[in-house]
């Protein structure tokens, strides 16, 4: 892990195609900008985390599936 | 024609071309990349089923069964990346949980599938729109949807 230190408006270029800015920063939040190419995926954790957990939900799902009435 | 062991229904025979690859995985199941999207033995569920560990089996439906509404915002490079030429080629199904206790079974409308029907490729999305949550409750959705 690389631990380092940015001062405001200052950039880390990762790969040579992303590029992380620190934007802003207000008392215990930091404003990040992200530019990545459309493909790299880029969530805010607890949202990666939310889904990882439901995943794992969903694969101890009970097979026996409530019926679901098609409509005509 | 190849055989695997489901979760659900034993060893079958499978087509070869309902072997889908998730290159990157499901998230958190990330080392798991060849599934086969089958038939559940109910209608109008599918079982993505790990071609790799037989325990390893998600239930799916179609997410626009209960949300007409639906969206998916797929981007540009992640269709390219999934060999996706062309919006119909795009098969979007929703992965159900159903809670082994009882409850409610909820579809995950913010982490889609998308699969390529003519690469056999997919990968799970995640949408920033608020309107689609990790727990649609489908029965209620549903209900909802007939009555407009």
């Amino acid at each position: 892990m690389l631990i380092l230190t940015r001062k405001i408006n200052e950039k880390v270029i990762i790969n040579e195609d992303i590029i992380v800015s620190i934007i802003e920063i207000r008392g215990d939040m930091v404003k990040v900008g992200i530019e990545a190419p459309r493909s790299v995926k880029v969530f805010r954790s607890e949202v990666y985390e939310a889904i990882q957990n439901e995943n794992r939900m969903a694969a101890e799902s009970e097979l026996q599936l409530p019926q679901i009435e098609l409509g005509s | 024609m190849t055989s695997i062991l489901t979760k659900g229904m034993g060893e079958i025979d499978i087509d070869e071309r309902q072997l889908i690859t998730f290159t990157s995985g499901l998230i958190g199941f990330d080392k798991f990349t060849r599934f086969a999207l089958l038939d559940a033995p109910q209608k109008p569920y599918f079982f993505l089923q790990s071609a790799d560990l037989a325990e390893l089996n998600f239930i799916l439906l179609d997410p626009f069964l209960f949300r007409p509404d639906y969206e998916v915002d797929i981007p540009d490079d992640l269709a390219a990346l999934i060999g996706m030429k062309k919006p119909d080629d795009a098969l979007i199904l929703a992965i159900v949980t159903v809670p082994p206790g009882g409850g409610p079974i909820t579809a995950n409308l913010m982490g889609p599938l998308v699969i390529c029907r003519s690469s056999r490729q997919g990968t799970q999305l995640v949408q920033a729109d608020p309107r689609w949550q990790i727990k649609h409750d489908v029965m209620a959705e549903l209900a909802a949807s007939r009555k407009q």
